[in-house]
């Protein structure tokens, strides 16, 4: 489903970036365009609200971080559950932001990550379940004020500590529910920064996948573009059923791979 | 009289963005001798403030002058120079920029004609290049007709780290300060030598709140250090310039960070979320600083972010 929905992208994006690149609010809404983009012309159930909610802050304080939250209302079960949760942001110069692939023993889903959002858009959440329909929540994002920009405050910094890995937790107990977070220092370059000593805009160099496995078992698998802030950060909830390790692979668009692990 | 004085008021309100209006109400004061500033409001920018909410303003020597921001708009730009041409005829040899932010650059191109040298920290050309496409969409809405004009001109002479800058205005040397990573990444003081006056750009913001747009260990740091500074006037990036206030100021701001700081690296410790922070963190704070609600929300994630990594 991603690989044809990365090939989609490709000609969308060169369709999409003359109309949002011209204005801060887009007067057309992209949304039909973009689902049959993504979609094709498969049906979506809108306001799937008795099955997820999504969470976003009202206006994009930092436009460069914004945080974005989604939980399930039906626990993941054999026979039916959630098996991607595809992030859409519709005004952003990528709109397809994260494809995360979820493992039916994840109990209820509870995700979240940080977003660039640098003008008004809708976010949107679309659950993809094991019978292959589709269900979409959405929340409206007002643009930040003033010297807010997507652009990052400390290059230097970023890129000295590319790679580091955090794996963050609370005292886990074996069959209890967990919160934990998986972090990589990452610069997630998009394509819009500039290098002040050669002069020239950095070609875009982000991270694409984060692999999250318990036990060597996949526990989500996260696809991931240029909408993410740097330092990309995954946050979710799983119950470990035994004692053992957790572990973190983490793969960027140019094939470098970092890892972290943790044992439980 | 009173009817002239009526109808120009009925003119002004007609025409408030005509340059010939606004300027009779752009003023600017003279911090100490042959330094003038002009006080921006504590307001968001807009079209009818035409962006003129930072402290921009000049220095007179015997040979030239030097302009230290430019404003938030071309047309204060236009404003702050028909400003220097009251007070004096020499010209304008240096242009200074001490950080990125729109309301501190964004009238540069009012200066163009004069062909001064334009002046920054070393890590000034990245950054406007990072931001002017997000910045000039953003603020062609934002300022309305008031932008009309307003270019990105980066400088060509700059400071870094460690390696200060002397600019000589004709018997009146200023210094030019590179910082590490502060309120920005690239963040520059002026210090005249003459009349011990330092202009801080936005390391410090007084009444209005303070953006982080750098590091918050880094500007916590910063402000520790600029407490030792002997001077006689310092101008911030926002607020009032004063020979006695500023130390308060700094000690408001310095105590703002701190308060961030300690508290989201609780929360942190106990792997709570961002948005719980900017729901918790500083809340003390909200009645001590203009504009809270807009910037306060913004300063706790972008520091929590950060905090992560210690």
């Amino acid at each position: 489903m991603f690989n044809r929905i990365l090939s989609l992208l490709i000609v969308s994006l060169t369709f999409f970036n003359i109309s949002t690149a011209s204005a801060v609010t887009p007067s057309e809404p992209l949304w039909p365009t973009l689902k049959v983009a993504y979609f094709g012309d498969k049906e979506i159930s809108e306001n799937a609200n008795d099955l997820l909610v999504i969470e976003a802050p009202k206006r994009a304080e930092d436009a460069a971080i914004v945080p974005i939250s989604v939980t399930s209302l039906v626990e993941q079960t054999a026979d039916k559950y959630i098996t991607n949760i595809h992030i859409i942001i519709d005004n952003n110069p990528e709109p397809y932001s994260a494809n995360f692939h979820l493992s039916p023993e994840l109990g209820l889903i509870d995700i979240s990550t940080r977003m660039r959002v640098d003008q008004y858009t809708f976010v949107r959440a679309i659950a993809e379940m094991n019978d292959g329909s589709l269900h979409m929540v959405s929340r409206f994002v007002k643009a930040s004020g003033g010297c807010s920009a997507p652009a990052g405050k400390d290059a230097a910094a970023a890129l000295a500590r590319l790679g580091k890995m955090q794996i963050r937790m609370r005292k886990p107990t074996v069959g209890q529910p967990v919160q934990a977070q998986v972090i990589v220092s990452h610069p997630n370059y998009n394509g819009l920064q500039f290098d002040q000593k050669s002069r020239l805009y950095i070609d875009a160099h982000y991270v694409k996948n984060i692999d999250i496995q318990y036990n060597n078992k996949p526990l989500i698998s996260v696809d991931t573009g240029i909408s993410v802030s740097e330092d990309p950060s995954i946050r979710f909830t799983f119950t470990p059923s035994e004692a053992g390790s957790l572990s973190a692979n983490v793969t960027d668009s140019e094939g470098q791979k970092f890892t972290h692990s943790k044992d439980i | 009289m009173n009817k002239l004085s009526l109808s120009l008021l009925g003119l002004c309100s007609l025409l408030t963005l005509s340059s010939a209006c606004t300027s009779n109400e752009y003023s600017v004061s003279e911090v100490s001798s042959g330094i003038y500033y002009h006080q921006g409001v504590h307001e968001e920018p807009s079209e009818a403030n035409i962006g003129a909410i930072a402290n921009v303003g000049f220095i007179i020597g015997e040979r030239c002058v030097a302009v230290i921001d430019t404003g938030g708009s071309y047309l204060e730009g236009t404003l702050l120079k028909q400003a220097i041409r009251t007070k004096t005829d020499l010209p304008i040899c240096y242009v200074i920029n001490t950080h990125v932010h729109p309301d501190h650059i964004f009238g540069n191109a009012a200066f163009k004609e004069d062909k001064p040298i334009f002046v920054g920290h070393e890590k000034l050309p990245a950054a406007i290049a990072a931001r002017e496409g997000f910045f000039a969409k953003t603020f062609k809405q934002t300022l309305g007709n008031a932008y009309a004009g307003t270019e990105f001109i980066s400088p060509t002479l700059t400071a870094s780290l460690g390696k200060a800058i002397t600019l000589d205005l004709g018997n009146r040397k200023l210094t030019l300060t590179a910082y590490s990573t502060s309120h920005t990444d690239h963040d520059l003081t002026v210090f005249d030598n003459k009349t011990k006056t330092l202009w801080t750009g936005d390391l410090l913001f007084m009444g209005r709140i303070p953006v982080m747009d750098g590091s918050i260990n880094g500007w916590i740091k910063t402000m520790t250090e600029m407490q030792t500074l002997e001077l006689n006037f310092l101008v911030p990036g926002h607020g009032e310039a004063s020979s006695d206030k500023w130390q308060q100021g700094l000690a408001k701001q310095l105590h703002y960070f701190t308060i961030l700081r300690d508290e989201i690296r609780i929360i942190i410790e106990d792997l709570g979320t961002i948005d719980q922070a900017s729901k918790q963190v500083g809340i003390l704070e909200q009645n001590s600083w203009e504009l809270f609600q807009h910037y306060h929300r913004r300063n706790v994630t972008a520091s929590f972010v950060q905090l992560e990594w210690e």
